[in-house]
C-alpha cells in the first residue's frame, strides 16, 4: 500500500509521518503542495507543522494549495485522508471536516504526552483500536482548542463522529474535550495530538514499562493499511 | 536632539571620490562605537577618510561584539592549549561559523552556542526568537541539517516585578521560533538570580549533523564565480545592532535602543534550510555565510577575507523591504533569515531553479575578483574600497587592564562553614524541600513544555534527563548527546575553579547518559571588559576552561563572548556556558536519569565532603554567597565517566544522575519524579566513610558523582566493575514501587515515597507538588497551573 505525505512550505513533521508508514508496513509517497499530482496514493497524510508561518489562520493557506483540491476530490471519492495538527487545522479549512482550531486557552504553545479515548473506532484510520480504547501520543500545539457551534457539537455527538477526547486536563480549552474528529463517510479523520511520534520504540511518550517506549500511534496507520487489505 | 542626527548624511552616498576631496569633513565616528584611536587606525590603512559606507562596516565589524578585540589575547589559548589528541576528530576548528567533529560512520555534528541578551533584554520575544533564528543560520552555514536546539536562559530574580515579563518573552519568543523551524528542543538552563535582573542572559545553541563531504566553509573563492543574496528581503530592522546594542551598557537615560532589535520571521528560516539543503544536496554552492550581525558587511568581507582576496558588490541590486533604505543601512542591517552564497556562473541557473521551487527571494549582487580589494558600487559610483581583510580579520586587539578583585579575598574567607545547619530531621526535610522548590532547583516544564521536543523523531534524551540526545543514523542508531552547564556563583567566587567546574559538570552530565564526551563550545557571559576586575574574571574563566579541556583532551570548536552584562556599573556575576558534545554508537544504549524499576539497588559513585561554599544549599537556607567552591578533579571525572561507559555497554545500569546543584538531596528527588518510582535510603555508611554530617550528605555540591541504579541481578557486575577500577562505591538504598501515579493509591498500595531512613520520609505526590508549583505559580495563567501540576489532586 502506498500512502502519500504532502508537504507544504513550512511542514515539519513530514518526515516523520513518512517513517510512521514505513514503521506500519506501507511505502510513504513524498507529495509537494506545489502539484496537481497525487501519484496515485491509496491514503493520504497532512502532516503537522506551520504551513506558510500559520499566517492569514493556522491551514488556512495551505487548504488553498494547488494539490488541496485533489486531496478534496480523492476524499469525496473515499480515499482516506488524516490531517494531523496542521493537517487537521487545513481538513477544516477546506470543509473537509467541522469545526474550527483556535489559540490554546492557556495561552502557550504546549508540548506533553496526552491521554486519549478512542471514541470512534470505524473509521478507516482507528479501525485498529477498540472503541473506548485509552491510548497516549504527544501532543504539541499552539492552536490547538476545538470549537463548533452548538448544533454541529451535537450533530457530532450524536453521529459518534468525535474520534478522540482529551483525558485529564484538557490541554487547550476544546469543546467537550474534543481532540479529533471524522467526517460521516469515516474516511478523513483530522486530530490535534500526532499519532507519528508514537510508532518507534525509543522515540515516543514514556509508559510505565520503559522510557520513550510508547507507540500507540502506530495503529493508525496500520488500521488504514488493513482498510485497504480488507477491501 | 536625537542619536540619528548624527549618522551618516542622507540620502546621497558619501563616494570613495568624494572622500578623497573632502578629507577634513567630520565623521560621527563615536555615536557608532568608534574610539577616536579606531578611528585614526581607519584612516591610517585607507590612506585617507572612510566614506561613510567604510566607517559603516568598520563601525560594526570592530565592534566588540564581531571582532572580540578585548577577548582575543585571551582566546587564543583555546588554540594553543591542544594536543594531538584534540584534534584527531576535529574537521573544523574555531574561526568558522560553527565547529565540525567527526563522529564516525562518514557523519559530523557541528555545534555552537551564543548570545543574544542584550537585544532580550529590550524587546525578550524578538530578541530571544532572533537568537534561535542566528545560531541555527551558523549551523546551516556549515553545509548541515540542524537537528535540535537549546537554550541557557539567566533571568532576575523570580520574585521582582519585572521579572515575569522578562520570561514570557524569551520563552514564548523561543517557543514561536524554535518549533515554526521544527527543531526539538532538547534542554538547556534556566536560572533566576538578581544579578541578571537589568541583564538576562539568553543563550542559544544549535548543533546539525552532515555527511563529511557535504562540509561547506565561509570562502570566495574562483575568480568570476558570483556573490548571491537570498532569503528575506533587507529591511531598516538590527540597523547598528551589533556596534551600538552589543558593546553598549543599558544606562539610565541613555537614548532608547528599541529600533535596534531584529524582527524574526521562522517560516521564512525553514523554508530557508530546506532550500539551502537542497542547494547543498545538488552541489551547486561553493561558499556560503549566514548574515547575522554586521548584515552584508559581515558577510562580504568574511567572505572575501577567507577567499581569493577580492570582490565586486553593486549594492542596489539588494531587494529591500523598505526602497528608502540608504547604502549605509542597507550594509549595516540585520535583517533576519538571508545568506550569502558563492556560485560559479555555469551552476547560477541550477541554484536559481532551487530558491524559485521554495519561493525564496534571490539577487546576484557580484562576483569574486583577484584584485585584493572589496569594491562595493552604489548606482554606479564607488563607495566602499577596502582590503576585506582590514575589515574582518584585522581588526584592534586590545590588552586591556586586568585587576584582582579589591573585594574577593573577604567573599572567600566568608566560607559557609560558619552557616548554622539543621538540627534535627524535622529541620532537614524542610530545608530538602525548600531547596527542591526554590528557583534554580524546581522543575522547569511550565517552560520546557512550550517547546516542541519531538519533531524530527529522533530524539533519544530530552528534558529533564541529565543531556539531550539525538540520533544521528536511522540504521546504526548512532547519536550525539549535549548538555550546557554555568555556575555564576562559583564564578564569583573564584571564576578559574568556576569555569573548570562548569566544563566538569557537563562532561559528567554528557557522561551519565552512556555518550562519550568529545567536543566543547562556550558562551562567555561577562560584564564590561573596560572594568579591570571584570577583565581579571575573564581571563581566569578562560585560563580555566582551556586549561581544563587540555587535561580531559577535547578541544573548544567554537563559541562566542558576550561581554558588557551589568546594570549600571554593577556587572552579572561571571558566567561562562560550556557546552559539551558527547557520541554514542546507538542511542538504544541510554541511560535514562531516574528509576523506573522498583528493588533496584541505588550505589553512590564517588565522595562527600564538606563543600557547601556557594552551594544551593547556602544560598536558597541562608541567602549566602561566599568561600570557596568545590574542588575538581578532571582525572577522577574520566574515570567515573569510564566507569559509566563499561557498565553501559554491559547494560547493568538501569539510571545514572549527576549530582550537581543541590547535591544528593536534589539528585535523589529527581530520580523519583522522573518515572514516579520511590526509594528507601540510608546516609549512615556514606557519614561515617566521608566523615560528614546529614546535611553535608545531603546538600554538599562535590564533584565526581553520580547516583545509579542496578538491578539486583547484575549487582557483582556492578560491584566487581567499581572494585576494579578502584573507583568509590557504596550502596545507599534500593529503589520502592508504589503507586506512582497519583490519587491512586489505596490502603494496599500507597503512594511511591523517598524515605531518608531514620530521619523523615516524602511522599511522591509532596515530591511533586513541591517541584512543579514554582513556575507556574508566578507565571502561569489559572488554567496551566493545572496543567503544570496535572494529576496531583488538589
Amino acid at each position: 500500500m502506498r500512502i502519500g505525505v504532502v508537504t507544504f512550505p513550512g511542514s515539519l513533521d513530514d518526515r516523520d509521518a513518512q517513517r510512521a508508514v514505513r514503521l506500519a508496513g506501507a511505502d510513504p509517497v513524498a507529495l509537494w503542495h506545489g502539484d496537481h499530482d497525487l501519484h496515485g496514493v491509496d491514503a493520504i497524510v497532512l502532516p503537522g507543522g506551520f504551513s506558510y508561518g500559520d499566517y492569514l489562520r493556522a491551514g488556512a493557506i495551505a487548504s488553498r494549495s494547488p494539490i488541496m483540491t485533489d486531496v478534496i476530490d480523492a476524499a469525496n471519492r473515499g480515499v482516506p485522508v488524516l490531517g494531523i495538527c496542521n493537517g487537521f487545522q487545513m481538513l477544516t479549512e477546506a470543509h473537509l471536516l467541522p469545526g474550527g482550531l483556535i489559540r490554546n486557552a492557556v495561552g502557550t504553545f504546549v508540548c506533553r504526552d496526552q491521554r486519549l479515548r478512542v471514541e470512534n473506532a470505524s473509521t478507516a484510520w482507528t479501525g485498529g483500536f477498540e472503541a473506548g480504547q485509552e491510548i497516549t501520543i504527544p501532543l504539541k500545539n499552539g492552536e490547538g482548542g476545538y470549537i463548533a457551534d452548538a448544533d454541529t457539537l451535537e450533530r457530532l455527538e450524536g453521529e459518534g463522529r468525535v474520534a478522540f477526547r482529551y483525558l485529564g486536563a484538557n490541554p487547550n480549552g476544546s469543546l467537550n474535550d474534543i481532540a479529533g474528529v471524522t467526517n460521516e463517510r469515516g474516511n478523513v479523520v483530522g486530530l490535534m495530538p500526532h499519532p507519528e511520534h508514537a510508532t518507534e520504540p525509543g522515540f515516543g511518550p514514556d509508559t510505565p514499562d520503559a522510557m520513550r517506549s510508547g507507540i500507540d500511534g502506530l495503529a493508525f496507520f496500520t488500521s488504514v493499511l488493513s482498510t485497504f487489505a480488507a477491501a | 536632539m536625537s542619536a540619528a542626527a548624527n549618522l551618516p548624511a542622507r540620502p546621497a552616498a558619501d563616494t570613495v571620490t568624494n572622500a578623497l576631496a573632502t578629507p577634513e569633513k567630520e565623521q560621527p565616528y563615536a555615536a557608532l562605537g568608534l574610539t577616536a584611536g579606531e578611528y585614526e587606525r581607519i584612516r591610517e590603512i585607507l590612506g585617507r577618510r572612510p566614506t561613510s559606507g567604510e566607517l559603516a562596516m568598520y563601525s560594526v565589524m570592530w565592534s566588540e561584539h564581531c571582532s572580540y578585540k578585548s577577548s582575543k589575547k585571551y582566546l587564543r589559548q583555546f588554540g594553543q592549549k591542544v594536543s594531538p589528541a584534540m584534534t584527531k576528530n576535529l574537521m573544523v576548528g574555531m574561526g568558522e561559523n560553527a565547529g565540525v567533529v567527526d563522529v564516525g560512520e562518514g557523519w559530523a555534528v557541528t555545534f555552537k552556542v551564543e548570545s543574544h541578551n542584550h537585544p532580550s533584554y529590550i524587546e525578550p520575544f524578538q530578541g530571544a526568537a532572533t537568537g534561535v533564528g542566528g545560531i541555527v543560520r551558523d549551523i546551516i552555514s556549515m553545509g548541515a541539517r540542524p537537528v535540535a536546539v537549546m537554550d541557557q536562559l539567566r533571568f532576575g530574580d523570580i520574585d521582582h516585578p519585572d521579572t515575569a515579563r522578562v520570561v514570557h518573552g524569551v520563552t514564548s519568543g523561543i517557543s514561536f521560533y524554535g518549533n515554526c523551524l521544527g527543531l526539538p528542543n532538547i534542554g538547556g538552563e534556566t536560572y533566576f538570580d538578581a544579578v541578571y535582573q537589568g541583564n538576562p542572559l539568553v543563550n542559544a545553541l544549535s548543533v546539525g549533523v552532515l555527511r563529511h563531504e557535504d562540509l561547506h566553509l565561509a570562502n570566495a573563492r574562483g575568480v568570476g564565480n558570483k556573490v548571491v543574496l537570498f532569503g528575506a528581503r533587507t529591511g531598516g530592522d538590527g540597523i547598528g545592532g551589533a556596534s551600538i546594542l552589543a558593546s553598549d551598557t543599558f544606562s539610565e537615560g541613555g537614548p532608547t535602543k528599541r529600533p535596534a532589535v531584529q524582527v524574526g520571521d521562522p517560516f521564512a528560516e525553514k523554508v530557508l534550510i530546506e532550500c539551502c539543503l537542497e542547494l547543498f544536496a545538488g552541489k551547486l554552492v561553493e561558499g556560503i555565510q549566514d548574515l547575522g550581525a554586521a548584515g552584508i558587511s559581515c558577510a562580504t568581507s568574511e567572505l572575501a577575507s577567507n577567499g581569493d582576496g577580492g570582490m565586486f558588490i553593486e549594492l542596489e541590486r539588494v531587494l529591500l523591504r523598505d526602497p528608502s533604505l540608504t547604502a549605509e543601512e542597507i550594509l549595516m542591517s540585520e535583517s533576519q533569515e538571508r545568506m550569502m552564497a558563492v556560485v560559479t556562473p555555469d551552476k547560477l541557473e541550477g541554484f536559481l531553479a532551487v530558491t524559485a521551487k521554495w519561493d525564496v527571494e534571490t539577487s546576484v549582487l557580484g562576483e569574486v575578483t583577484d584584485t585584493g580589494r572589496l569594491v562595493i558600487n552604489w548606482h554606479g559610483e564607488e563607495i566602499v574600497n577596502v582590503e576585506p581583510r582590514t575589515v574582518a580579520v584585522d581588526g584592534p586587539v586590545y590588552d586591556r587592564p586586568v585587576a584582582y578583585p579589591a573585594w574577593l579575598d573577604a567573599l572567600q574567607a566568608d566560607g559557609a562553614g560558619a552557616l548554622p545547619r539543621p538540627t534535627d530531621a524535622g529541620e532537614l526535610r524542610e530545608q530538602f524541600l525548600a531547596l527542591l522548590g526554590s528557583a534554580n532547583l524546581a522543575d522547569a516544564s511550565w517552560i520546557t513544555d512550550q517547546y516542541d521536543r519531538y519533531v524530527l523523531g529522533n530524539t533519544a534524551l530530552s528534558f529533564p534527563d541529565d543531556a539531550g540526545m539525538i540520533r544521528v543514523d536511522e540504521e546504526s542508531g548512532l547519536g550525539f548527546a549535549i548538555a550546557t552547564d554555568a555556575n555564576g556563583r562559583y564564578c564569583q567566587l573564584d571564576p578559574y575553579e568556576g569555569a573548570r567546574l562548569a566544563l566538569a559538570e557537563a562532561f559528567r552530565n554528557v557522561a551519565a547518559t552512556g555518550a562519550t564526551p568529545v567536543a566543547v563550545s562556550d558562551c562567555l557571559n561577562f560584564g564590561s571588559p573596560e572594568n579591570p576586575e571584570v577583565m581579571w574574571q575573564f581571563s581566569r574563566a578562560v585560563e580555566g576552561l582551556s586549561d581544563g579541556c587540555l587535561e580531559l583532551e577535547i578541544p573548544v570548536t567554537g563559541g562566542n563572548v558576550s561581554f558588557y552584562n551589568q546594570t549600571g556599573d554593577q556587572p552579572i556575576h561571571p558566567t561562562p556556558v560550556v557546552a559539551m558534545l558527547g557520541v554514542i554508537s546507538d542511542v538504544a544504549l541510554r541511560i535514562p536519569s531516574g528509576w523506573q524499576d522498583e528493588g533496584n539497588n541505588i550505589y553512590l559513585l564517588g565522595t562527600t565532603a564538606e563543600e557547601l561554599d556557594g552551594s544551593a544549599w547556602a544560598g536558597v537556607v541562608h541567602g549566602h554567597l561566599g568561600g570557596r567552591p568545590p574542588a575538581v578533579d578532571l582525572g577522577s571525572e574520566q574515570a567515573l565517566a569510564a566507569l559509566i561507559r563499561a557498565g553501559s555497554g554491559q547494560s547493568i545500569i538501569a539510571s545514572a544522575h549527576d549530582l550537581s546543584d543541590g547535591g544528593l538531596a536534589q539528585a535523589l528527588a529527581e530520580s523519583v519524579l522522573r518515572f514516579g518510582v520511590g526509594a528507601r535510603v540510608w546516609l549512615d555508611e556514606l557519614m561515617d566513610r566521608d566523615g560528614v554530617d546529614a546535611a553535608t550528605a545531603l546538600f554538599s555540591e562535590s564533584t565526581g558523582r553520580m547516583i545509579v541504579s542496578v538491578p539486583r541481578e547484575d549487582d557483582v557486575k556492578f560491584v566487581g566493575l567499581c572494585a576494579g577500577r578502584g573507583f568509590p562505591v557504596l550502596r545507599i538504598g534500593v529503589t520502592d514501587g508504589g503507586a506512582t501515579t497519583p490519587g491512586t493509591s489505596s490502603a494496599d498500595v500507597p503512594d511511591a515515597a523517598l524515605e531518608i531512613q531514620g530521619l523523615f520520609t516524602l511522599s511522591l505526590r509532596e515530591l511533586r507538588s513541591t517541584h512543579r508549583s514554582t513556575l507556574p505559580a508566578r507565571f502561569a495563567a489559572d488554567a496551566a497551573v493545572a496543567h503544570a501540576i496535572d494529576g496531583i489532586p488538589a
